[in-house]
């Protein structure tokens, strides 16, 4: 009989009879999926804002209109007293104070010079970001208006209006899903490699039995493949479940490119981080240290990878660190492939990158794994 | 040297760092012998045991183990012994059946062979209604012997115990002596190691070692009566009195 073949037997055995794995294998990609784009969201919305409206004309009433009818604003309070709107912000009820102080009206009219003063609770900087961006935009188009109708009589309008008609290509509806869903599909493949992989072959030091496997004449190839084959087979139906199962039934995403393309880098993706997992083991002499040890390069992986921030906004250096993150190329592959249906000849240098890790995990987990101290 | 020795140990040495942990041990084991392998904890029994299995390169010194040189030929070696360690080391989420199965199948038995030896093996630990057991549920004793079994199962022709009856009860652990002494009779060469001292006696010689040196090798009888004891238990606490390591 086959060396390697009643290795996998015994391989898949012990996997498929723990019932925990088993259930997460099931489990995570359904939950990760459901869960976490709904969460995830960039798309602020209920921006709490407190106008301080000391002018109390039309002009200020106009404006608050059209604040609140934009959609991204939940008026907490309106009133004249600016204390009563600051002590909202350092009481953390809202983000935004919009004072208009009294002579807004008069002074536009009469000087051609308005001014607005707006408080921002920058706690949470993504939201007093884009807050007070919304808010800019909104008033820029109320000025427009304004100039609009008080230019209207002259022959030319004092300034060239310049407007931009925005066309969002391959995903037309800046539908975020469609974003974030491919995405977190890596993560999730990339964690049952990198953890389940480390943590079955450190399992084996722990519990002692790979004593027993050195002093057998199994190969250290036979071995480490077998290691790595049944966690290949399952990553590859942990995906297979999220990108029919999920991505497809429920967020309506259908990828436009080619499904060969998309599963082919799956498959060396795979190898490379199985790879890693495999080298994490080599150092680890128990589960607790392979755990951690997994944490720490998740962490940067999945921080790093361009899920939740663009590279290219990110420093030099952290976009050098981000070009040796694996993650990151197959992130950026699968979104090329989903949303926008590149080709083979537009990922050619991905799959490059990718055979390059896989190589060179594995090489290195290889010449660390000893049979013999 | 005798044609039947098949272990040969020469100046056999392992350094860690600057510490000695065996120093320079020399000695024969014959085929069919239980070769009991005694000391202190910490004298150095496991590495040496390691060394000769393959698990661990000796820093100096040679040995022969089985025919095959314990430096080129380690693959070769680990084809002719079976090893049963410390740390329990069968799969405890498999069966009976299916660990017999599994350490039959990667030392290249055919499937024929050994369902043949499995059902042979299984009737003699009486272990039939339980063949479709997880290891796991087993009581300690029947693991013991069976992972003994399962460490002879390729016939191998030497069988290296590390402190095989660790925390058994003296009813299982006089069964699996018989298992033993089977085992030898059948021709497989046992090295084993013990705390045991009643144990030791059943061997048929023993070594004692002392800070990683051996001070006494011969059959229990001939050790009493040269250092005048009346039990192996003396002559062990003669020899490791004076040991300058601390144990554990």
């Amino acid at each position: 009989m086959n060396t390697l073949l009643v290795l996998l037997q015994k391989e898949f055995k012990q996997i498929f009879r723990n019932t925990l794995i088993l259930r997460m294998i099931i489990a995570m990609p359904i939950v990760q999926l459901l869960v976490m784009p709904l969460a995830a969201d960039y798309e602020i919305k209920n921006i709490e804002i407190a106008i301080v409206d000391e002018d109390q004309t039309a002009l200020s009433r106009q404006l608050i209109h059209h604040i609140s009818a934009s959609g991204y604003f939940n008026l907490v309070s309106y009133g004249a007293n600016y204390k009563k709107a600051l002590q909202l912000i350092e009481k953390d009820k809202a983000v935004l104070a919009l004072q208009i102080p009294s002579n807004f009206e008069k002074d536009l009219h009469k000087e051609d010079n308005g001014g607005l003063f707006l408080a921002i609770n920058a706690i949470n900087g993504m939201k007093a970001n884009v807050g007070s961006a919304y808010l800019g935009q909104i008033i820029r188009s109320f000025n427009q208006e304004l100039r609009l109708k008080t230019t209207v009589g002259y022959a030319l309008p004092i300034m060239p209006l310049i407007e931009i008609i925005p066309v969002n290509w391959f995903n037309p509806l800046l539908n975020y899903r469609i974003f974030m869903v491919p995405g977190i599909l890596v993560l999730l493949v990339t964690m049952i490699g990198s953890y389940m992989c480390a943590l079955n072959i450190v399992k084996e030091k722990e519990i002692g039995t790979i004593e027993q496997i050195n002093v057998s004449p199994i190969k250290k190839s036979h071995f480490i493949l077998a290691k790595l084959i049944p966690f290949w087979i399952i990553g590859q139906f942990v995906f297979t479940i999220g990108l029919f199962g999920i991505a497809r039934l429920v967020y309506g995403i259908v990828p436009e490119g080619n499904l060969l393309i998309i599963y082919g880098f799956l498959s060396i993706y795979l190898v490379a981080i199985l790879g890693i997992g495999l080298l994490i083991s080599t150092y680890s002499e128990n589960q607790q240290q392979a755990m951690s040890l997994t944490f720490f390069f998740m962490m940067i992986f999945i921080l790093m990878g361009g899920l939740f921030t663009p590279i290219e906004s990110m420093p030099d250096w952290a976009q050098w660190v981000a070009s040796l993150n694996p993650v990151s190329y197959f992130i950026e592959v699968m979104r090329m492939v989903i949303s926008k249906g590149s080709q083979w000849q537009d990922l050619k240098s991905h799959f490059v990158v990718m055979t390059l890790f896989a190589l060179f995990f594995n090489t290195w987990a290889l010449l660390n794994y000893k049979k013999t101290s | 040297m005798n044609q039947k020795s098949v272990i040969q140990v020469k100046n056999l040495t392992k350094r860690f760092g600057t510490f000695t942990a065996v120093d320079n041990i020399s000695f024969t084991v014959q085929k069919g012998e239980i070769f009991g392998f005694l000391g202190a904890n910490g004298a150095g029994k496991t590495t040496a045991m390691r060394m000769l299995c393959g698990l661990s390169k000796p820093t100096e010194g040679s040995a022969i183990i089985a025919g095959f040189d314990i430096y080129q030929e380690t693959e070769k070696i680990k084809r002719s012994i079976g090893y049963m360690s410390q740390k329990f080391s069968l799969y405890e989420d498999l069966s009976v059946n299916e660990n017999i199965h599994f350490f039959g199948g990667i030392y290249g038995l055919s499937k024929k062979e050994i369902r043949e030896r499995a059902s042979l093996l299984i009737d003699k630990l009486g272990l039939k209604s339980a063949s479709d057991k997880l290891v796991g549920s087993l009581p300690l004793g029947w693991k013991q012997k069976l992972a003994f079994s399962v460490a002879i199962f390729h016939n191998p022709k030497i069988v290296f115990l590390d402190e095989p009856t660790g925390g058994v009860d003296p009813i299982t652990r006089r069964q699996f002596w018989d298992l033993i002494y089977e085992a030898s009779d059948s021709g497989i060469t046992v090295f084993v190691t013990t705390h045991y001292m009643d144990e030791a006696t059943y061997c048929h010689r023993i070594t004692m070692m002392v800070d990683g040196v051996i001070k006494a090798l011969d059959t229990p009888s001939n050790l009493k009566e040269q250092y005048k004891a009346e039990s192996i238990d003396e002559v062990f606490f003669e020899l490791a009195r004076n040991a300058k390591r601390k144990a554990d």
